[in-house]
């Protein structure tokens, strides 16, 4: 009975969340799919201010990256400051495997080129996705190994730099050696369309590029749902709690926390990848430091290592951020008449909101299930006041 | 009680360990025989702690080696000396405190692949602590002290360990609570298991130990039979406050 209770409730509240996710990913995709089109133009209006899903997408973008990075932050407590990197390689792997941009090659592997654009390498979205979790694994390898066997502290400060030569070298990579790597600041556009069993999402298919881009986060949520439980969960757990123990257990602390950092950063390949697909290109100037703070922002706001909760901070963090502020800030200007640019604002709200989040809450949104329960139960003391009472008289 | 005559299962050869510029251990070198109990006392800071994370692999020795069961240990990794069946239970308990207990002991056989076994010495080990049993799925930062130190023990047992090293196990504990633990390590030894033991508690270690070292500023001091050192004036003087 008591045995199997937590466990219970934890797969229950899962089940809760799976439910209201999915319910929200089918209502934002139905209606933008069939009610939409038919509507009046103040429904049409609102909701294209609101919720429009162009951000509604990209906020599924977010909630893939957020993920990846509370496995790396999260569950294995190592603080990595470029993961943004890793978004980068994840799109040049689209950029480069399903455009015409690499035209010396002529590859049609199940690809989906346009026609008259057949040059260049046109891969099957699904190998694509693969390639780009494996090309930013075997990234991740190169900066963590050497680097996870140093304190946590200098892994921060190499994966701070890693962040700022990856998409400096895609702005630069125009010209290496005379080869054109990454098209420099131009980037690279006209991505392949996705072709799923036939069934071709064109460049303008946003409801089906949104349900593409749901379907990537919803199956990232179950992963790292199932990473979590599982025998690596636990041993990440025990590494965040107490390495010198975790040790002591017998597990093996670089390779588990190797694991951890190479399987972060495929979450951010794969969200990469699909970042990629979903604007039909790829363009260096958007990979800046910004971005991992705002990714770390996500998952410290949401609740580090707890899924649902940084699926709740990624969300509310990107709504803010490409619609909230903006709408927010009309809504204000045109009731009170002011004139004030709340986009400008962004930074000193983030601050503000991370300020108020570690002095009232410091958990995050959603806390991990753990820390809730230590910070309710009440503590058994019976025997400890029993021994302090005798340590001061033996003393 | 006196010495077993059994093959010895851990061999310190001449180790001399070091923070740093600091040196904490000097040329030390003992033995644990199989099935033995045996106690490394001394006052803070002799060095007592120093030579259970050189032997469980956290800290390398400068110079000597440790061998166990006839195999060199020393500078291996932590994981592995685990798997070779040495299992640590911490100077400070150092259980997972967000962790259930059940989590707790889980991980204390994270390398055992065996379920069926694992589950054995679950049951054992819940066997030898009842209390443990009750608050299985508590979490394990909530506990008392006491708790504390019996999930402690009991996730190192988890392991299913040849040799077990405890780590100041009455540390802060209630004298009732003191007693139920030595009387545990009493019974973990009938069950097989040989044990290294560390106290700041010298005369409960000597009494339970079948040999005795006494370390003094990263020195072996003295060395005999635990019983023995137990009855010694000039232990009772220098480590016994008597």
């Amino acid at each position: 009975m008591t045995n199997t209770a937590p466990a219970h409730t934890a797969a229950s509240s899962n089940r809760k969340w799976a439910i209201g996710f999915t319910t929200v990913v089918a209502f934002f995709f139905l209606l933008n799919k069939f009610v939409l089109p038919e509507a009046s133009g103040q429904v049409q209006k609102f909701f294209n201010a609101w919720f429009s899903l162009t951000s509604m997408a990209e906020i599924m973008i977010w909630i893939l990256m957020a993920l990846g990075l509370n496995i790396i932050v999260g569950y294995a407590g190592l603080l990595d400051l470029g993961y943004v990197a890793f978004w980068a390689l994840g799109g040049y792997v689209a950029g480069w495997l399903m455009s015409p941009f690499l035209s010396s090659f002529q590859i049609n592997f199940f690809g989906n080129a346009r026609a008259g654009l057949e040059q260049g390498i046109h891969f099957h979205v699904f190998l694509v996705l693969i390639l780009g979790g494996v090309f930013t694994a075997i990234w991740g390898i190169i900066i963590g190994g050497p680097t996870l066997r140093l304190k946590s502290d200098y892994l921060a400060l190499v994966t701070l730099g890693f962040g700022e030569i990856i998409p400096q070298f895609m702005l630069n990579g125009a010209d290496i050696g005379g080869l054109n790597v990454t098209n420099g600041s131009q980037g690279i556009g006209g991505l392949d369309d996705v072709n799923l069993f036939g069934y071709v999402i064109g460049t303008f298919a946003l409801p089906e590029k949104f349900l593409m881009v749901s379907l990537m986060a919803g199956a990232m949520i179950f992963f790292s749902i199932r990473l979590r439980d599982g025998r690596l969960g636990r041993a990440w757990l025990a590494i965040r709690e107490d390495e010198l123990a975790a040790s002591m257990m017998g597990v093996p602390l670089w390779r588990t926390k190797f694991y951890s950092y190479a399987i972060g950063a495929v979450g951010g390949g794969i969200g990469g990848v699909g970042f990629a697909i979903l604007v039909g290109g790829v363009y260096a100037d958007r990979f800046n430091f910004v971005i991992s703070i705002i990714i770390l922002a996500m998952v410290v706001l949401g609740g580090m290592g707890n899924v649902w909760g940084v699926v709740v901070g990624a969300t509310v963090l990107a709504w803010i951020n490409s619609i909230g502020l903006i709408q927010v800030g009309e809504l204000v200007n045109n009731s009170f008449g002011t004139d004030i640019n709340f986009p400008s604002y962004q930074f000193l709200l983030f601050g503000l909101l991370l300020v108020l989040m570690m002095l009232f809450r410091r958990e995050g949104f959603i806390p991990e299930a753990r820390i809730r329960m230590v910070m309710n139960e009440e503590k058994t003391e019976d025997l400890d006041k029993v021994s302090d009472e005798t340590k001061i008289a033996s003393n | 009680m006196a010495r077993l005559n059994t093959p010895a299962m851990l061999k310190i050869n001449d180790i001399t360990v070091g923070y740093g510029a600091i040196t904490a251990v000097k040329g030390l070198t003992l033995e644990v025989r199989e099935g033995e109990i045996v106690s490394l006392i001394g006052s803070n800071g002799a060095g007592k702690s120093t030579t259970l994370r050189t032997v469980s692999g956290l800290l390398k020795p400068k110079s000597g080696n440790i061998e166990f069961l006839g195999e060199k240990i020393d500078g291996i990794a932590g994981h592995e000396i685990v798997a070779k069946g040495i299992c640590h239970s911490p100077e400070g308990r150092r259980i997972f405190p967000k962790m259930t207990v059940d989590e707790n002991l889980d991980l204390g056989a994270y390398l055992r692949k065996d379920s069926a076994a694992v589950k054995e010495t679950r049951d054992h080990v819940l066997q030898l602590f009842p209390r443990l049993q009750e608050r299985i799925n508590q979490k394990a930062g909530t506990m008392s002290g006491g708790e504390q130190q019996m999930l402690a023990v009991g996730r190192a047992l988890m392991g299913n360990p040849k040799l077990l090293i405890l780590d100041e196990p009455s540390m802060g504990l209630a004298p009732v609570l003191v007693d139920l633990i030595f009387e545990t390590i009493e019974e973990i030894r009938k069950s097989g298991v040989t044990i290294l033991l560390v106290e700041q508690n010298a005369l409960a270690a000597l009494r339970i130990a079948d040999y005795a070292y006494v370390l003094e500023s990263g020195h072996l001091k003295l060395e005999g039979d635990g019983s023995k050192l137990a009855d010694d004036p000039a232990i009772a003087q220098a480590y016994l406050g008597g």
